[in-house]
């Protein structure tokens, strides 16, 4: 059963030699091969590139490599297919980037390298990020391990399944409102989305530059921890990247008890619309949080209901910028034209998704003369309130609690024709991004029939990763969901 | 939104729609539209707009030359390209 070992336990196999590296990649690649065509969590597999970079792995634990500055040697971490990988394709799942083959490594990509990681696979997501279930994946729907006729969550779908599946030890994703933490929720592992500027996005194709990070899918808290020491740190290569110092992550998780630890509960999200079992799972965890120690609170965040039409303004605007470089000249798709206009044009119609089109229309629209000020300009005045509501919020609470979703895991096909429906899925999780500051989804229980997993989100101050590792870590060692595994795991 | 035409913004925004599908995208984008208007509703006055959750300004690092994309890495993935070039179709007469 080495596959479903959390990097904790693997990696002190990798260091006394019980387990080699090739080991926990075959491990891998046979749990992929048992459960994927059920899962389909993985666009493609470079299995002898992989392979390559595990012989390597254990001819350094052979001679003593690993532990210090290579804490993740020979761990088999995937990624999601948007993040840059020097000689693998990266396609966000779009048609419009089918063939293409990274130049360069991400910045995270090279620090996971660096730490030692056996980097392998392209795992599912909506279409450039756009998305809560990867039904919007060009290619095809991810499936939850815990139930294969429900979504995985979305856009980090493939991460998040095939952490759960037991198919990596560990996966790399991106949030950009919620697509860390609502997959993670949806499919019963840890999501962590790093405080705005804690890990570097150069090499992570963009969606929303103000709102975008890069964040780990685990097994386990501690893994979280060990993985965010491994991506966090400053970058000249993205100037949003924080030059602050990175703390050792993993020193925040002894605490058993989290007294003294002010949590807080908001006030405007109590108010319906829950399902009950995702109601009383939240509950259930917050009197656990308190057994703990910790000390609850309740806390009002005023413009909280404004935050999905703010988001669904500001992200739709950056990424309409950011994907003008899709021009069919450069890289990618292309469909001949008459005139460079109807290349772009045609180029785009063809190689993006309907829900790539609605987002590039409008966020052209929001940004266009005109009605410029009445929605960019007010959405980034109503994002300035969002945030002034956490500061305030902060200042009383040392993280807030909230259930990452408002329901579990729901059918393939449910949401998928009425997108504004799909898009208040991820109202807890939205504001996150919008402030900057960092959150967390780990598990807290399951729904009774279907047994589908839910999820706890913990908000945490900017740069407060260690406070929210802390208070997980706590959590999750005096509860057992952390140690279910999936019906395909 | 009576005065969202999609034929209009989907030409500003270069993508080309079929007539199904600018019926199909004008219908969703007048509903979504509908929902973000209740942002009208928010008292912004006085409210300084933000861009970013850290507004760090003039970001720079030492001017010093590195290596950087090889001009073959650089076309690689280009869907055309002829000596070493974009091949584009022609703009100016």
């Amino acid at each position: 059963m080495l596959h479903r070992l959390t990097i904790s336990e693997l990696a002190g196999r990798l260091a006394s030699g019980h387990v080699s590296a090739t080991d926990a990649l075959e491990a891998c690649l046979a749990q992929v091969d048992r459960v994927d065509g059920d899962v389909r969590a993985f666009l493609s597999i470079d299995r002898d590139d992989a392979r390559a970079q595990a012989r390597a792995a254990d001819a350094e634990l052979a001679a003593g490599g690993g532990g210090g500055m290579r804490p993740l040697l020979g761990v088999p971490i995937a990624l999601k297919d948007v993040l840059c990988h020097r000689g693998q394709p990266v396609g966000c799942a779009s048609k419009i980037l089918e063939g293409y083959v990274s130049p360069y490594d991400a910045t995270a990509v090279a620090r996971l390298k660096a730490a030692g990681a056996v980097l392998f696979g392209r795992l599912n997501m909506d279409e450039f990020a756009m998305g809560s279930s990867t039904e919007n994946s060009a290619y095809w729907t991810t499936l939850n391990p815990w139930d294969t006729s429900r979504i995985p969550g979305g856009s980090s779908g493939g991460c998040a399944a095939a952490v759960a599946a037991n198919e990596a030890f560990a996966s790399i994703g991106s949030d950009t409102g919620g697509s860390i933490r609502q997959p993670a929720a949806l499919c019963g592992c840890v999501g962590l989305k790093p405080t705005y500027g804690r890990v570097s996005r150069y090499g992570l194709v963009a969606f929303a530059s103000s709102l975008d990070q890069i964040g780990p899918f685990t097994k386990s808290v501690g893994d979280a921890a060990l993985l965010m020491e491994a991506l966090s740190g400053h970058d000249p290569l993205d100037s949003t990247s924080l030059n602050e110092p990175v703390p050792r992550y993993r020193d925040a998780l002894g605490a058993t008890s989290l007294k003294g630890v002010r949590l807080g509960v908001v006030k405007e999200f109590q108010l319906g619309g829950m399902d009950t079992e995702v109601d009383a799972a939240f509950r259930a965890a917050m009197r656990q949080l308190e057994a703990l120690g910790a000390e609850v609170r309740e806390v009002s965040l005023p413009h909280s209901d404004h935050a999905a039409a703010t988001y669904y303004i500001i992200a739709p605007a950056e990424a309409s910028a950011n994907l003008a470089r899709f021009d069919g000249v450069r890289y990618g798709r292309r469909v001949e034209g008459p005139d460079a206009f109807e290349l772009n044009s045609r180029t785009r119609g063809s190689g993006f998704g309907p829900e790539v089109k609605r987002r590039v229309i409008l966020g052209t629209y929001v940004l266009s003369s005109g009605y410029y000020d009445a929605y960019y300009l007010r959405a980034q005045k109503v994002r300035a309130l969002i945030r002034r509501d956490f500061e305030h919020a902060f200042a009383h609470v040392d993280a807030i609690v909230t259930p990452t979703t408002p329901t579990p895991a729901f059918k393939v096909g449910e949401k998928a024709s009425d997108p504004l429906q799909m898009y208040l899925s991820d109202i807890f999780t939205i504001s996150c991004n919008l402030a900057g500051i960092c959150g967390m989804s780990l598990p807290c229980g399951f729904t009774r029939q279907p047994r589908l997993p839910i999820g706890l989100q913990l908000l945490g101050r900017p740069l407060g990763e260690a406070d929210l590792l802390r208070i997980a870590h706590a959590y999750e060692q005096s509860t057992p969901w952390h140690r279910e595994v999936a019906p395909l795991g | 939104m009576s005065d969202f035409n999609i034929h209009y913004v989907a030409r500003l925004a270069r993508v080309a729609l079929t007539p199904e599908e600018e019926q199909r995208l004008g219908g969703q984008l007048g509903n979504i539209l509908g929902y973000i208007e209740k942002l009208r509703t928010v008292d912004v006055s006085g409210v300084e707009p933000m861009s970013h959750a850290f507004p760090l300004a003039n970001v720079s690092r030492p001017d010093e030359p590195r290596s950087s994309l090889s001009h073959d890495d650089a076309l690689r993935n280009a869907p055309s390209r002829s000596g070493g070039l974009f091949v584009v179709p022609k703009i100016v007469e």
